[in-house]
């Protein structure tokens, strides 16, 4: 079944067309990513998913509710994570969980409940009656994490899920959702990034200036990549080259001291090429392609570069995280 | 449209973070105090009792006024606290109603702000007034009316304002010109008439002519109320009609 459904959505903000006709399905239960720099308009899209934006063009529904007709059905639907925390941080984790919960209008016996349970799956039930302002950023993330599967959304939207964390807490996160996708049959839909974060989803879409250019699985799209890179030491590159160009017709470069040489199923190529090599082989290693690579391939950018790039708002991201840890 | 356990549960956030957050208390609360007993004290020696009314037993009425003023439009700015912080997400992609959000934020600062204003009439036994168990009750009335219409302002002002940039701007250019053109510190009938006319336009003036009818009802004008007792309500509720539309009105813009 089709929870999310997206037919040629398109946001123009006054000078800037932030999403270009973009479409998509989810299927009910999947990990569905979307990746690309900032500014791609990932952001915009779930804002128009989640109602808090209008859309200049197109449709989009989640459960089968028009998210411009029904949008009060379409939020009873949705949990969201926000790449900005929105706790409270002048009330406690117990309190900012009842809040949610009233506005979700769960009865109150199930709120208390609820609210027991997801603060020991995200190990807070120790600190529920500690004000959030003296939570570490990590404990505010899984906090948000509890608060958006109280109400036991269909769909949980995570923006940039764990930007900002620390990789040990990043993980713990996903082993959480993992976990709880086991439970329940949630779908989740994430923005990121992170490389390494969209390689834990089942489909992702590549955005880039509003548009997706391209979608698949992660091993789909890595596949776009020809070719794993074996970067190997031997006891005479010089006479290795010669004999690699000879034997499998491929040009290996000079690097560092070393060879690199790029080839189709790497793993299967090495013990034929070290077979093959005349001279002694010190050290070999593969590198699969990542999403990284894929990215680069599609766009001539990694996403990285794009997001050092962009000091502004590395900047305002960092004033703005520290002016909430004042608070 | 109205749900009534959100606006309950935005109601209960509200007072509990007025009653954790001391410095609040203690800012709104010391404002008529310095006014009442540094001005107030300080003009009383300059200006002769009219009628048997003294300037500190005058500016009382503006001083409740004054103490509605500020303690509901610093309610209402939490909006803007709200989505700077992000905490307006929170209830924007809550399955509830804008309106909801619009009717909790004014009841909480209604009541917060009533709050404040009562605890202005423990002073009254340091200024030399006399007052009755039913003015204290009528005071009460009026008082909610009076921090509704404009804590609805407040709102509507949070509703539009997008950063705390223009804060600023509406406590300079807003909210002093309101406090001092009100009737507060001097009647309205001795000020000059440009300044009259701002007076005529402004609804805190008859809410404050209202608090006059309660506490120097005794009293003939300039000192006394200067306004007819149901001009002053009719204008507070009218007011607070319109300016709770419009804001309910500019929550539910998206763009």
């Amino acid at each position: 079944m089709l929870i999310i459904n997206v037919q040629d959505l398109t946001k123009q903000f006054k000078t800037v067309k932030a999403v270009d006709g973009i479409s998509f399905a989810v299927s009910e239960g999947e990990v569905f990513g979307f990746l690309g720099p900032n500014g791609a308009g990932k952001t915009t899209t779930i804002n128009i998913l989640c109602t808090l934006l209008s859309s200049t063009a197109g449709s989009a529904s989640i459960a089968g509710f028009d998210c411009a007709e029904e949008p009060d059905k379409v939020r009873a639907a949705i949990g969201l994570i926000f790449q900005d925390t929105t706790l409270d941080v002048g009330l406690t984790a117990y309190e900012n969980l009842k809040f949610h919960a009233y506005l979700y209008n769960l009865d109150r016996k199930l709120t208390e409940r609820r609210i027991d349970e997801m603060l020991s799956v995200v190990e807070l039930g120790s600190r529920r009656h500690d004000l959030v302002k003296n939570f570490s950023g990590g404990m505010k993330r899984r906090l948000e994490i509890a608060r958006g599967l109280l109400h036991y959304p269909r769909v949980l939207f995570l923006d940039e899920p764990t930007i900002g964390l620390d990789p040990q807490t990043r993980n713990t996160i996903w082993d959480f959702i993992g976990a709880l996708r086991k439970k329940e049959k949630i779908t989740v839909f994430m923005t990121t990034h992170y490389m390494e974060e969209a390689e834990n989803c089942d489909r992702i879409a590549i955005m880039d200036h509003g548009r997706i250019i391209a979608e698949g699985s992660p091993a789909r799209l890595k596949a776009m990549v020809q070719g794993d890179i074996i970067r190997l030491v031997t006891a005479d590159n010089q006479s290795a080259v010669q004999e690699i160009q000879k034997t499998f017709n491929i040009t290996a470069r000079e690097e560092n001291g070393g060879l690199s040489l790029e080839t189709e199923r790497g793993d299967e190529f090495i013990p034929k090429l070290i077979h093959a090599l005349p001279v002694e082989t010190l050290s070999v290693s593969l590198q699969k392609p990542t999403l990284n690579d894929v990215f680069l391939k599609l766009t001539g950018r990694t996403i990285r570069e794009e997001t050092l790039q962009n000091g502004k708002e590395v900047m305002r991201e960092f004033v703005r995280s520290h002016a909430r840890a004042q608070r | 449209m109205i749900q009534f356990r959100p606006i309950y549960v935005i109601c209960l956030r509200e007072f509990k973070k007025f009653f954790r957050e001391k410095s609040r208390l203690l800012g709104t609360l010391a404002r008529p105090v310095l006014w009442l007993f540094v001005v107030g004290n300080g003009m009383t020696a300059l200006i002769k009792p009219h009628a048997g009314i003294s300037y500190l037993q005058f500016i009382f009425p503006g001083m409740i006024g004054m103490t509605i003023l500020f303690a509901s439009i610093f309610s209402s700015i939490s909006i803007v606290w709200d989505r700077e912080f992000g905490f307006m997400k929170e209830m924007l992609v809550a399955p509830i109603s804008r309106l909801s959000i619009v009717i909790g934020k004014a009841i909480s600062g209604t009541l917060i702000s009533v709050a404040q204003a009562l605890i202005i009439l423990v002073l009254i036994p340091f200024l030399g007034i006399r007052i009755t168990a039913v003015q204290v009750v009528e005071v009460t009335v009026v008082a909610l009316l009076v921090s509704f219409c404009i804590t609805s302002i407040g709102i509507l002002i949070a509703a539009r304002l997008s950063s705390f940039d223009g804060f600023n701007i509406i406590m300079n250019f807003l909210v002093m010109p309101m406090f001092f053109l009100s009737g507060a510190m001097y009647p309205v009938s001795s000020m000059p008439p440009a300044l009259r006319q701002l007076t005529h336009i402004n609804p805190l003036t008859y809410g404050i002519d209202a608090f006059k009818h309660v506490l120097l009802r005794n009293s003939a004008p300039p000192l006394g109320p200067e306004f007819s007792l149901s001009l002053d309500i009719l204008v507070v509720i009218t007011v607070s009609v319109i300016m709770l539309t419009l804001a309910a009105l500019s929550f539910r813009r998206k763009d």
